[in-house]
Formats: structure tokens, C-alpha cells, sequence
């Protein structure tokens, strides 16, 4: 009776079908292929195929992959030494071209012109406009939610701007010849299908701009990825995933490369270790930019910054300049004859201010001009240290208003006295 | 552009073009274990469903009356699995496009290869050519595992009848249209869950609304119907009753899947990713 009605169901599905069991059957059909589909998602990859390993094989060059029963046996952990070997080679690896150093070459590289990004009503991107330029690492800050991600994907060509325009090279992103030849990126962390392996999604990415197979298998190395090359993403750490994105970047040995936040989930040699990497790829002549949140990661690594808030572009200059353009920077001045001093700094224009300690702060002039000062009035100097700020400081002086979320606000600078 | 020595060499003269994306694609979809499954499933349910209702049919024969013996078509009774196959291509063809979007691929897909158009043809060639490799190959198996259950319990078909080659074929040709129609939806929708639901709602539950239709109605719009214009495909004993030949309703699907991709082309190119 009931195959009956399931016959009946299959034969003539959908010509004049509104019988009740029909539909039921139908439904009961449907669920148990979707089941079957979830039931396929979620299952655990297993070991690679016989002829994945093969090539993997070839690949480490004879190294032989560990039997992998579990998905992560086999992955290197990111220790001590396992870094050590990764920055030896990345050193190397990326040097092994001899390049031009571009540096001071006032050629830009990336440049932004009143460029504009609405999103509905909202202003993500307001009238930017910045220039990147080869052979520096350009740090690109803002708080969380000013626009540096969405600058990014303008640059790409994978949002289109509102209004204004960014060029790569002069061109739109969409123009260039062999997009990956010319810029890399890493966009974001772990945005790669989990359920494919790592050489594949390089692999298909080398193909569409003629890359060969072989660059593939050393950016892999470069990555220190080569061991579990033929593991699927979805079994990677943040890290791992982040510097698959940096292969990925590398892939076409591009000139321009932009990485957005790149050292999300680095332990501390990773973190070193793309540092390192940033700098000789700038020192290389290529253009390298980096958006960041981590001020004090920035200090580290960059030459040159753009600030952003809210979208808008708060400056643009050397990293030195934008510490020292700070308020928080001046000279802390210890003297036995401070009752002189103060109305002769003050005579020359600077603000002085009394410590709790015993010294006075001096604003508005250098600790060189304060030197000339005292010698010429004979006064006896006991200390005279100048006090930079740090990156951090100036950052949010410099973004104080601009940031998007009030609950974000960190608790501003001005309690950084001397000491 | 900067490196005198670049380890690839100098950037060559031109721009990337088709040959590569198209290789790109073929990697994608061989690299997941999804196309396997989705593709697996696809043969299973076309041929084994099928089998099970040709040897239901081959049970029950004695007890058919002479109408039903009469109008018995043992083409199409070998081939009914495949208007459920059609799910399991369908979802294949959906995860071509979404599950780029819902990895974040797409960003990938599209740095390497910026001209969108290029990446939707080249996935709709790949993905095609497989739908349509692998629902020919159902489809004759279908139709030969069942002949062979029906042989010597009721009447079968042979391939030397043209129209049983033509139903036969339409069996692949359906599959592969089907499969692009739901490649073209998730190009819009780009939500693997909402682009699956679409396309099921289409085949499966737009029939049952429509069945609920009154029936003057019902019928007009009824044989727009994917399912119905597949049913008459896969027979072999068309009448010439049929609201649409093979032909004209393969026409017709094609049709639905090339309007698809075409809005999906456009919403492609602009919006954002």
C-alpha cells in the first residue's frame, strides 16, 4: 500500500499532486537529503588521498608527511625553534631577488583622491585622500570601525567607491594586466573555504594570473606551511590561516602589498616574524601597507603612517613627525636655580609647568634651545631629558572625537608626566 | 613592476584572461569535497530511486490493468529518480557560487581575477560541463539498470527507438539546466541556505501551490512548472498533448537558467563584495 503511494508520488510528482501523503513523502525526501548534506558538512576531514600525499611527498622534497590520524598531528606548532627556521627562510626566500631599493624614489604607489564610501547613510570613508609610497612600511591606523577596512577593499576594487578614486600603479585595481603580479594582499584572517587545502586555494589563485606551481610550493615553504600543505584550511589556527594570507599575498611577488591586520593571532614569534618580513619587504623598494590598531606594534614596524577617524584622514607623515607633533611631548628640566629659570624659559616663549617631583615640564621649545638658554644666562642645569610620546599618545590625541564607539574610548593621554 | 630580478621573472606583456580562470575554477570545484558528495548523491538517487521504482513496476505488473499497461512507459519509469537527482545537482550548483561568499573566497577570487563577468562564465563552463557530464551518465545508467529489471516481466524500451534516445538524453539535458538555474540563483540570493530553499521551493513546493490552484488556472501556469516540463522531457510516449514538447520546455528551462545568471551577472558586477 504505501510503496504504492510513493510510487504513485515519484511518477507523478508535481503534475497534479495534492494528496496529503504526498507532500508528507516529499518533505521526508527533502529532509533526508539536506541531513545527508549537513551530515557531509560536518564530518571530520580524514587523511589526504594516496595521491594528495604523493605530491605532498614531492612537495617537502622527500620529507615524508607524519601519519596524520588526527587532522592537527602533523602541525607544527609555532615554537622557538620552528620560528627560528621560518625566519631564516623568509629572509632568504624573499631576498633571493636582488631588487632595486625604490626608497626616496617619490614615485606613489597607492593614492586615494577624495575618496568616498557610503553605506547607505552611513559615511564609512569620508573624502580621502592619502599617497603610499615604495620602500617604506606605511602603518594605516584608526580605531576600530574608522574606515581602514573598507579602504582597503576600495583599493582592491572589491567595494566601489561612492565618490573620488584610489589607484594601484596609477591604475584602478580593475585595469591592472596581472592583478597579482602587481599587488598582494591579506584582507582578512582565515577568509579561505575550510574544506580545501591549503596548496589548493593557492594553487587556484597562482592559476588565474599564470603563476607557476612551483612559486606556490615556495610561498608554502616561506610560510613554514609546507608540512601540512595538503590539510584542509578549516583545521588551521588563526595564525596558521594568517600566514597562509601572507602566501597568499607574496604569491605573484608583487610590488604593492596591503595587509590588513596582519598579526591577528601571531603568538611573539610570529609577530617578529612578520615584522621582519615587512621591513625587508619594504627595504626590497616595494610599497608596503599596513592597517593596524596596535599602536605600539606600529611603532615597531612603520616609517610612515596615515591616521584616520571616522572615516576621514586625521595625517599623513613620517612616523617621527607624528610622535613628536604631539602635545605630549616636551623636556623635563631639573635645576638647583629653577627660580631663575622659569621666568627666563617663559621669556623665551615656552610654557613651564611644575612637577610633583621636583622638576618642571617645559613645552614649546627643543632641549637643545633650553640648553643655549642656560648657558647663556649661567644657569646650572641638573637634568635635561626630552620626552617623546609614545605612538600610542599621539595616536589618541590625534583620533580623540574621531572614535566610532564612545564605549571603545580608552582612557586618554595627559597622565604620562616625567618619569 | 619594481623587482630587476624577479623570481617569476618580468611581469608579462598583456592581461590574465579566460585559459586561467577557467583553470582556477576546475581547481575549486575538484579541490572540495562537497562537489564529490553533492555528485555522489546525484548518482545515487538517480539511479537507485529509479531502480526502485522499476522493480516495484516490474512486481506489480499482473495486477495493472489493461489502461495502465497500455500507457506504461518503461523509459520514463527508468528514469524517474532524476526528478530528485535534480536536488543534489542543484545544491552543488548553488555551493559553485555561495560558498565563496560564505568563506570569503570571493574576495580572493576576485583580487586574482577582477573582471567578474570572466569568473561567472568560467564557473557556469566548469560547473556545466561536469552537470551535464555527470547527468548523461545517470541518466543512461538509469535507464539501463532499470530495462534490466524490467526485461522479461514487462514491456522495455531500447535505445533504437529515437525518442527513447531523445527522453533518455533529456534526462542529462535536464540535470544540466537545472543545475545552472540554481548556480544563477545563488549568484543573487549568495546565501548557501536561502539559494537551496529557493530552488527546492521551486521544483518541489511551487507544484503543490499551484496544484491547490483553481484548476483553469492550475494548468496554465502549471506547465511553466520546472517539474513539469522535466516530466514531459523524460518521457518517451509524448502525445503531442503535452502543454510543451521536450524541445520547446528544455528551451524553456534554459531559458529560466540564462535569466537567472544574467541578473546574477549584473547584481554581480554591481555590488560591493
Amino acid at each position: 500500500m504505501s510503496h504504492q503511494i510513493l510510487l504513485g508520488a515519484i511518477l507523478r510528482l508535481g503534475v497534479k499532486g495534492h494528496h496529503g501523503l504526498r507532500i508528507v513523502i516529499l518533505v521526508l525526501i527533502v529532509a533526508a537529503i539536506v541531513v545527508a548534506f549537513v551530515l557531509v558538512r560536518q564530518r571530520r576531514p580524514s587523511r589526504p588521498a594516496r595521491t594528495a600525499r604523493r605530491r605532498l611527498a614531492l612537495m617537502t622534497r622527500g620529507n615524508p608527511v607524519p601519519p596524520g590520524d588526527r587532522p592537527d598531528a602533523g602541525v607544527p606548532n609555532l615554537t622557538m625553534s620552528s620560528n627560528n627556521d621560518l625566519q631564516a627562510q623568509g629572509v632568504g626566500t624573499v631576498a633571493t631577488a636582488v631588487r632595486q631599493s625604490r626608497a626616496g624614489n617619490t614615485l606613489s604607489t597607492i593614492e586615494a583622491r577624495g575618496l568616498t564610501k557610503r553605506y547607505g547613510d552611513k559615511l564609512a570613508v569620508d573624502d580621502l585622500s592619502f599617497e603610499v609610497k615604495p620602500g617604506h612600511v606605511t602603518g594605516f591606523l584608526g580605531p576600530n570601525g574608522a574606515g581602514k577596512s573598507t579602504t582597503m577593499r576600495l583599493i582592491m576594487g572589491l567595494d566601489a567607491p561612492s565618490s573620488g578614486s584610489v589607484t594601484v600603479n596609477g591604475r584602478h585595481y580593475h585595469d591592472l594586466g596581472w592583478p597579482l603580479r602587481e599587488v598582494g594582499a591579506l584582507l582578512e584572517a582565515k577568509a579561505i573555504h575550510p574544506g580545501r587545502s591549503a596548496y589548493s586555494h593557492l594553487r587556484m589563485l597562482a592559476q588565474t594570473n599564470h603563476i607557476p606551481k612551483s612559486r606556490v610550493e615556495e610561498m608554502l615553504d616561506l610560510v613554514g606551511l609546507s608540512a601540512v600543505a595538503l590539510q584542509l584550511v578549516g583545521n588551521f589556527s588563526l595564525g596558521m590561516g594568517q600566514r597562509l594570507g601572507i602566501a597568499e599575498a607574496l604569491l605573484g611577488d608583487p610590488g604593492v602589498l596591503l595587509f590588513d591586520e596582519p598579526i591577528n593571532g601571531l603568538d611573539t614569534d610570529g609577530i617578529r616574524w612578520v615584522r621582519n618580513l615587512l621591513r625587508r619587504l619594504a627595504s626590497e623598494g616595494r610599497t608596503v601597507f599596513v592597517s593596524s590598531h596596535l599602536m605600539s606594534e606600529m611603532a615597531l614596524t612603520a616609517d610612515q603612517v596615515v591616521v584616520i577617524g571616522k572615516g576621514r584622514l586625521i595625517a599623513e607623515m613620517p612616523i617621527d613627525e607624528f610622535t613628536s607633533r604631539s602635545s605630549q611631548c616636551y623636556v623635563r628640566v631639573r635645576s638647583p636655580q629653577l627660580d631663575r629659570l622659569r621666568p627666563a624659559l617663559q621669556a623665551a616663549g615656552a610654557s613651564v609647568a611644575d612637577e610633583d617631583d621636583g622638576s618642571i615640564s617645559v613645552r614649546g621649545m627643543g632641549a637643545e634651545n633650553i640648553g643655549e638658554l642656560t648657558l647663556h644666562e649661567s644657569i646650572v642645569l641638573s637634568e635635561l631629558a626630552p620626552q617623546s610620546a609614545s605612538l600610542e599618545e599621539a595616536f589618541i590625541e590625534s583620533t580623540e572625537g574621531h572614535l566610532e564607539y564612545r564605549g571603545d574610548r580608552p582612557v586618554a593621554g595627559g597622565s604620562t608626566k616625567g618619569a | 613592476m619594481i623587482g630587476v630580478e624577479s623570481p617569476l621573472g618580468p611581469i608579462p606583456p598583456g592581461r590574465y584572461g579566460f585559459g586561467g580562470v577557467l583553470a582556477s575554477e576546475w581547481t575549486k570545484l575538484k579541490s572540495v569535497r562537497s562537489t564529490v558528495w553533492t555528485l555522489l548523491v546525484t548518482a545515487f538517487v538517480g539511479v537507485g530511486l529509479s531502480a526502485i521504482v522499476t522493480s516495484a513496476q516490474a512486481a506489480r505488473w499482473s495486477s495493472r490493468t489493461l489502461a495502465e499497461q497500455v500507457n506504461f512507459d518503461p523509459t520514463r519509469s527508468s528514469l524517474a529518480g532524476l526528478l530528485f537527482a535534480q536536488l543534489a545537482i542543484g545544491v552543488l550548483g548553488v555551493l559553485v557560487v555561495s560558498a565563496e561568499y560564505s568563506t570569503g573566497t570571493i574576495r580572493a577570487t576576485f583580487s586574482a581575477a577582477p573582471r567578474r563577468p570572466l569568473v561567472l562564465v568560467a564557473k557556469i563552463a566548469v560547473f556545466g560541463v561536469v552537470a551535464l557530464a555527470v547527468g548523461e551518465a545517470v541518466s543512461f545508467a538509469a535507464f539501463f539498470l532499470g530495462q534490466s529489471l524490467l526485461s522479461g516481466k514487462t514491456p522495455t524500451a531500447s535505445l533504437s527507438d529515437p525518442s527513447v534516445v531523445r527522453a533518455v538524453m533529456s534526462g542529462g539535458l535536464y540535470l544540466f539546466a537545472l543545475g545552472l538555474l540554481a548556480l544563477g540563483l545563488a549568484t543573487i540570493i549568495r546565501h548557501t541556505a536561502a539559494a537551496i530553499s529557493t530552488f527546492v521551493g521551486m521544483l518541489l513546493i511551487l507544484p503543490i501551490i499551484v496544484a491547490a490552484l483553481p484548476s483553469s488556472f492550475a494548468d496554465d501556469v502549471g506547465r511553466f512548472l520546472p517539474a513539469n516540463i522535466g516530466a514531459v522531457m523524460l518521457t518517451a510516449h509524448y502525445h503531442g498533448t503535452d502543454p510543451f514538447g521536450p524541445w520547446t520546455g528544455f528551451a524553456l528551462l534554459c531559458g529560466y537558467a540564462v535569466a537567472a545568471l544574467l541578473a546574477g551577472g549584473v547584481l554581480l558586477v554591481r555590488r560591493d563584495t
